[in-house]
């Protein structure tokens, strides 16, 4: 059976949907339709995500060589300052909340809208704020504190640019804040009559503790910055040891924000990735209560281990006990997600479409990480590898074989339901494999490099680490050039693809139900839902 | 209805939904400004901790009636701003235009006293990073202590002053009829709103000055 | 939710407990009690701030959303402040090695 489905009519769609009841520029920057403020997320995401991708493979580039090929030293440092910062707060922590989240939390709970769809429309434009304040530290001369921007480097010593920088944190904080707080609200009071707290989507509750984390973190990110622009403009001591401030407070309040931020970015990929798996394997998801409640799981173990980073700070050692004992518990319920993952897949017709390769991939990527991230938990390995490039895979294991995989995924997935188009699986599944391989390649030898003692942040390494080093850089090529394939055909589909059925993987869902693309209020009429979610036909009894 | 339709905006089924919505979302944004200030919290339970003596010290140097009296002030507007919920639960327009403008005012005393004091703080140089040297013998990052009293009633005050916005728009919407006896969740909103920020003042009181006895 | 009224009375009479009980507390930091000031200030202020919450804020006539928001809220405050202090409170049970010492009063450094 090809779960391929394409209208026998290809014309383009006729019926009037969000994309076609209105035109011009105007129309798209004051709308407050959840889908079209989806699509600016979409575009400015997409921005963000290339502009820090240009810089790691200019940070690539350079240690092709030991001695660097490119840069300054300092200027290195800006480099993967700029990295960090974009692709961490401007890219995995609102992609696929604010894409994907916005596009579907109101279709997958019967909705027509966001229960604040002007405080959405906000959220976006806040976020544009924070980015161009960032851009602005780059272009006046750029930052070199790292994304972390540990005290008292960031707030007395640093010469760069960092009270612009930070600023422009500080207010993309708010649109998370604000992203957050419309889908909790929206999950509480809008669901459609019948649908039940278990019967939801696992998207949706992905999304849900996701949005707990945004609540409850955010502001504490906020605070700290405050204070640390403080710090830097009037010398006020906070966190200062020459006027009795102590620094180390600095990376409790940041990682009590920053540890949980890497379950902002990886939640709504799990989320996804049930979605994605059920959907591919045709067969109803297994243990639907223990995925949805390791969501909430995560959500709040995660808020318990921060002290994780900070080992070899000067922190108690007493405390670095506890935090370790504590990282090692969160790993539970993401290990309950994989393993009901892959029982789902157990005896489910599978297919392999181009999402569902990217879901594959994200067990396997996902699982490196985090098994590594154990590695990282226990106290004494932790001081063996702490600032090495052990770390660095360990992270772009769960951040980019992770969340970005299960992204593209849901991209792939939901792209027929956004722009009404297919695009083409041949090169989706190609650039899937090109992704994969250039991803290993690019950070398995981080592994090796980190175990071997290379440190982290460094423009220059001894000449032993050569090779890794070169393995790596030719692997950041494939990754680089894996990433714009995709860019490529979904701009080419937008025209030219053949037009998408409403339901062109034959899933289940509300968001199906509905013609591609949606109309501006989602449904014709709100429905009632009467079932469970991926109630796929149960397959007739195997012929014994 | 159809007074109750036109005020339902289209992604809501009916004006209780619309109002259970409006109720929790300023709930959790409340849950976000508890975090916030958590943060400032946490800074001062650790500096405390570590310097005691400083802080006491500290604490002493400020006017313990003065912050009485601001407490005092605080917790009237608060009660005002109750009644002028009540006041637009009953529908009586007149009251509920009253009562904010007393909170209103209320909350401007407030500032002013708050103002009087900062403007204590400069005369007697105990401002951290632009004044801070104090006559006499003091204990060592006493400046800490001052570095937090500012920031924290500083947010405060902020909160305050983005509170009288709120009171405002609340008022122009009140003179202008648009609120009845069954639709008036934005005179409750922000009156929750302005209870929290009351009560981020409760707490910050006794931190700040009251910090082991005179 | 919205709709509960609450009666003049009742807020006048929370009002002036709020005044008394501010009052109190001010009159209780005249007095040293060593550790007492804080404990007595704090559990007033707690006192104080629940009043108003359930009263002011109609916490006491909402449903039970709002009240599991306020109580995740405070778990969460929880435990910024007690991990963070696990850390500042045992950080001086914690002794440099030996080796340090002698290495840095030997002057080799
Ligand atoms: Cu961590």
């Amino acid at each position: 059976m090809s779960s391929l489905t394409v209208d026998e009519a290809p014309q383009a769609a006729s019926h009037v949907h969000y994309l076609n009841v209105k035109f011009g520029v105007k129309s798209w920057l004051f709308t407050t339709d959840h889908k079209r403020i989806a699509l600016l997320y979409l575009a400015s995401i997409t921005f963000f995500f290339f502009v820090g991708g240009a810089a790691a493979v200019l940070m690539r580039l350079h240690l092709l060589t030991p001695g660097g090929l490119l840069v300054e030293p300092a200027t290195y440092n800006k480099l993967f300052t700029v990295h960090g910062i974009l692709m961490v707060f401007f890219f995995l922590i609102p992609a696929i909340p604010a894409v994907l989240g916005n596009f579907l939390v109101p279709m997958m709970i019967g909705a027509r809208d966001l229960a604040f769809p002007k405080l959405n429309l906000l959220s976006w434009y806040v976020y544009i704020l924070g980015g161009l304040f960032t851009l602005y530290a780059v272009v006046a001369g750029g930052v070199d504190t790292g994304w972390t921007f540990y005290t008292p480097y960031s707030s007395t010593y640093s010469n760069s640019h960092v009270i612009a920088a930070a600023l422009g944190i500080f207010i993309t904080g708010f649109s998370s804040i604000l992203t957050g707080l419309n889908f909790i609200v929206t999950i509480h009071k809008m669901r459609a009559p019948g649908l039940t707290w278990f019967r939801l989507p696992l998207f949706i509750w992905a999304i849900y503790a996701t949005s707990i984390i945004f609540i409850l973190g955010t502001p504490v990110l906020a605070i700290t910055i405050v204070l640390v622009a403080l710090e830097r403009l009037f010398h006020i001591g906070v966190f200062d040891p020459a006027l009795g401030g102590d620094p180390i407070l600095f990376q409790h309040m940041f990682w009590f924000y920053s540890h949980p931020a890497v379950y902002i970015m990886i939640l709504p990929g799990m989320g996804v990735e049930s979605e994605l798996i059920t959907c591919f394997s045709r067969k109803k998801i297994f243990g639907y209560k223990f995925v949805a409640m390791s969501s909430l799981g995560i959500a709040l173990l995660g808020f318990l281990v921060w002290g994780h980073h900070m080992f070899v700070s000067g922190q108690s050692m007493y405390a670095g006990m506890v935090f370790s004992i504590l990282s090692y518990l969160v790993a539970v319920p993401s290990a309950v997600k994989v393993f009901n993952w892959t029982a789902t897949l157990y005896k489910g017709s599978i297919s392999y479409d181009a999402p569902m390769l990217y879901a594959l991939g994200f067990i396997g990527l996902f699982t490196m990480g985090g098994v590594t991230g154990m590695f990282l938990a226990s106290l004494g390995v932790n001081v063996h590898v702490h600032d090495t490039y052990f770390v660095i895979a360990h992270f772009h294991y769960i951040m980019v074989g992770g969340m970005v995989m299960a992204y593209l995924g849901g991209i792939h997935f939901w792209w027929p339901k956004i722009s009404g188009r297919m695009y083409p699986q041949g090169w989706a599944r190609f650039a899937a494999l090109v992704i994969f391989v250039g991803f290993n390649l690019t950070f398995f030898p981080q592994y090796i490099l980190g175990f071997l003692g290379m440190p982290r942040r460094y423009a220059v390494y001894p000449a032993e680490f050569q090779v890794l080093n070169v393995m790596s850089s030719a692997g950041a090529s494939i990754l680089g050039v894996g990433y714009l394939i995709p860019l490529i055909y979904f701009i080419w589909s937008m025209r030219y693809g053949p037009v998408a059925s409403a339901n062109p993987w034959n899933a289940k869902g509300l968001e199906w139900q509905t013609p591609s693309p949606p109309p501006t209020e989602n449904f014709e009429e709100i429905p009632v839902v009467t079932e469970e979610a991926y109630d796929y036909p149960v397959r007739e009894a195997q012929v014994a | 209805m159809p007074e109750e339709l036109a005020a339902t905006a289209h992604q809501f089924e009916d004006l209780a939904q619309q109002h259970e919505a409006d109720e929790l979302g300023m709930w959790v944004f409340l849950g976000t400004e508890v975090m916030f200030f958590g943060g400032l919290f946490l800074g001062y339970t650790v500096y405390r901790h570590v310097y005691f003596g400083a802080f006491e010290a500290g604490s002493h140097l400020l006017d313990l009636l003065l912050g009485a009296v601001n407490t005092s002030v605080l917790i009237a507007s608060s009660f005002t701003m109750a009644l002028s919920v009540y006041a637009a639960q009953k529908g009586r327009k007149k009251t509920l235009i009253t009562c904010l403008i007393l909170t209103m005012i209320l909350g401007s005393v407030f500032l002013g006293i708050k103002g009087v004091e900062y403007g204590q703080k400069f005369h007697h140089h105990l401002v951290p990073g632009y004044d801070f040297n104090p006559e006499g013998n003091f204990p060592a990052h006493m400046s800490l202590y001052f570095s937090f009293y500012f920031i924290m009633t500083g947010m405060h005050a902020l909160h305050m002053i983005v509170g009288e916005g709120l009171l405002l728009v609340v008022l122009i919407l009140a003179a202008k009829n648009r609120f009845t006896a069954a639709h008036h969740a934005t005179v409750e909103v922000v009156g929750i709103y302005w209870h929290f920020v009351d009560i981020i003042w409760i707490f910050l009181f006794p931190l700040l000055y009251l910090i082991g006895g005179r | 939710m919205a709709g509960h009224i609450v009666s003049i009375k009742l807020y006048a009479l929370i009002f002036i407990t709020l005044l008394v009980m501010t009052g109190v507390t001010t009159a209780v930091g005249y007095v040293d009690l060593g550790r007492w000031n804080i404990i007595i200030a704090l559990a007033i202020a707690i006192f104080k701030a629940s009043l108003v919450i359930l009263f002011f804020m109609h916490m006491k006539y909402a449903g039970k959303l709002p009240r599991l928001v306020f109580a995740s809220t405070l778990l969460w405050l929880a435990i910024l402040i007690t991990l963070t202090m696990s850390d500042v409170l045992t950080r001086s049970w914690d002794h440099p090695p030996q080796g340090w010492q002698s290495l840095s009063t030997s002057g080799q450094r």
